[in-house]
């Protein structure tokens, strides 16, 4: 048996962040078990694997390889697979990026055990199992759901937690033998467009500066993009905005987009229909300007404007550009 | 080439609305959808199907008697023919019993060179239908797919939308593909695709006809079960500024960050 195991992300030369958040639930699990924490790490050229340890884990298993640079889900699945045959672990968690949501099923399924998608809270219930909590039909049910088989896996939505400072790790670095077979691969990776955005992914960021119809048009975003610079955010929409084109669709805020819960969420002209809401509604703190004062969002905000969203930011961005000066 | 697309039925999204007393959302039992983001799996099949010669879809749903209509509405777009897989013992599947069951749906219904899904339900919100189904099936699962790039009958090259960018990967068919919703713009179906629809007749599948082991189906086939469910309250009661005048609305705005420690 060994333990609570974590799925670390290893992209683009660093460890994601969302690593070390994963980390956290770990460790709470751990402890409450008292079991071992550990990493799992693929990739190529692997630095800073001692931030995982600062971060919470006591092992670090590490697969090191030219032929795993790349995410492809069957040679990481099968890897990933051979490593629980061999050490067993009680509980694998990821997060619940496009990497977690991917591998993760696919390991299941491998595996035959349960998988619980997207949980915003882990704990251990009385029986030492697995009380994993998620969100359905955009927040309006929280489930508590249990897992039957032995090993038990979720996926872990980003910022549902904040990273720990750990000094009391192990620091033990396995390097496992992986046999050629298992690398083979059926995808050919072909390569990687970055966006020319340097943007979080929205559901990763602090601060989500959010528009919709009542910014009227396109050039109006230019606006929130200055407010996000200035409150070190990132740009949100509503479907209306998605839909007009002034924002691509990864931007999206609501039940057919994203799910954001960063500290800060502004609204800009924004009604706030349920299936926004749906996307934002578990943010510290809400604000919003919208012109209609009967509009739903100012029903879950905790602070708000009636006015014009696009009369409201010039002046708010020079008011924010005097106090900087 | 034979694509399937997999598709469930939801209860309708436009149809939530807040319930005033507890704060909480309420939604219709009554009306039910086809998942709005399966609406971009069904597109893009038929999108296929224009380019290519000699592509036949087939929609894919498991629910109760009722989900045909999902089936219906993807005919109506331009699926050719529909399954339904519908079975009492099939119900209070999790995600791992329900992809099981589509796979082994799948398989009898036999010969697809692809399957396309929705990124997730807008219900149960998990995505792990999608993904399972492939790995269950021992196929390649291409997720979060905003572009098919290249489609041969050896072949698909995709674009996936992940964090930061998009990557282009390649694999060979048979393959599982979910897409977001980047990829297309799905069309109103039209008079005549609506009257193909109504007519159409449906498969019908059970649980002994695509040969499922029973005891790993349903309720009783799922590793996860739900032990509790509540219902968040969603309001709250901040301040709200009216002003006239956006100087002290800013100001208000401003002292209301400051408190927050924002800036």
């Amino acid at each position: 048996m060994s333990g609570v195991w974590t799925l670390a992300e290893f992209r683009e030369d660093r460890i994601n962040s969302v690593s070390y958040e994963l980390l956290a639930w770990g460790r709470s699990l751990a402890d409450t078990l008292k079991v071992e924490l550990s990493s799992v790490i693929l990739g190529c050229e692997i630095k800073d694997v001692e931030s995982l340890f600062d971060h919470g884990s006591d092992i670090v298993y590490k697969v090191d390889d030219k032929r795993v640079e790349h995410f492809l889900p069957d040679t990481y699945s099968n890897i990933i697979f051979s490593l629980v045959k061999k050490y067993d672990p009680q509980i694998i968690i990821a997060s619940a990026t496009t990497y977690g949501r991917t591998i993760m099923p696919v390991l299941s399924t491998k595996l035959n055990t349960g998988l619980t998608a997207d949980c915003t809270k882990l704990e251990i219930g009385d029986d030492g199992t697995l009380l994993q909590t998620r969100p359905a039909i955009g927040g309006n049910v929280m489930a508590t759901i249990r897992t039957q088989t032995r090993l038990q896996m979720a996926t872990v939505r980003p910022r549902s937690k904040k990273p720990i400072s750990y000094d009391k790790s192990q620091r033990k670095i396995i390097v496992p033998e992986i046999e050629d077979e298992l690398f083979k691969s059926a995808y050919r990776w072909i390569k990687f467009e970055r966006d020319e955005s340097t943007d979080l992914p929205i559901q990763e960021a602090d601060v989500v500066i959010s528009g919709g119809r009542g910014m009227r048009d396109e050039k109006n975003f230019e606006m929130l993009y200055a407010l996000a610079k200035e409150l070190n955010g990132v740009v949100g929409a509503s479907r209306t905005a998605v839909d007009m084109g002034w924002i691509p669709y990864s931007h999206q805020v609501g039940l057919s987009g994203k799910t954001v819960s960063p500290h800060l969420y502004m609204a800009f002209g924004i009604s706030g229909a349920i299936q926004h809401i749906a996307g934002m509604s578990s943010s510290d703190i809400v604000i919003a300007v919208n012109t209609d004062p009967d509009a739903p969002i100012f029903n879950v905000a905790d602070f708000g404007i009636v006015g014009d969203a696009t009369e409201i930011l010039p002046e708010l961005l020079k008011a924010l550009g005097d106090k900087n000066e | 080439m034979k694509i399937g697309v997999l598709i469930k039925q939801v209860p309708a999204t436009d149809k939530v609305r807040m319930d005033e007393k507890t704060g909480t959302m309420v939604r219709s039992e009554m009306e039910a959808e086809l998942n709005p983001l399966d609406m971009y799996a069904v597109e893009e099949a038929v999108r296929i199907k224009e380019r290519l010669k000699d592509v036949h879809i087939t929609a894919i749903t498991m629910g109760p008697q009722s989900a045909s209509d999902a089936i219906r509405d993807a005919i109506s777009i331009g699926c050719d023919d529909g399954y339904l897989l519908t079975d009492r013992r099939f119900a209070g599947a999790d995600t791992w019993a329900t992809a099981y069951t589509l796979s082994m749906a799948i398989k009898k219904v036999g010969g697809f060179d692809l399957i396309l899904c929705g990124e997730r339900a807008t219900d149960g919100e998990t995505g792990q239908v999608g993904p399972s189904v492939g790995s269950q099936m021992g196929i390649p699962v291409l997720t979060y797919v905003s572009e098919i790039v290249d489609l041969t009958d050896k072949h698909v090259r995709v674009k996936r939308a992940i964090e930061g960018g998009h990557e282009i990967v390649e694999v060979d068919l048979p393959a599982l593909i979910s897409v977001v919703k980047e990829i297309n713009d799905p069309r109103i179906p039209n008079l005549s695709g609506k009257l193909k629809a109504k007519f159409a007749e449906i498969g019908s599948l059970d649980s002994v006809s695509i040969e499922a082991d029973q005891s790993k189906i349903g309720l009783g086939g799922s590793p996860t079960k739900v032990v509790k469910v509540f219902y968040p309250k969603l309001t709250r009661s901040g301040e709200i500024v009216r002003s006239k005048d956006p100087q002290s609305s800013i100001k208000a705005l401003l002292n209301f960050l400051k408190s927050k420690e924002i800036i």
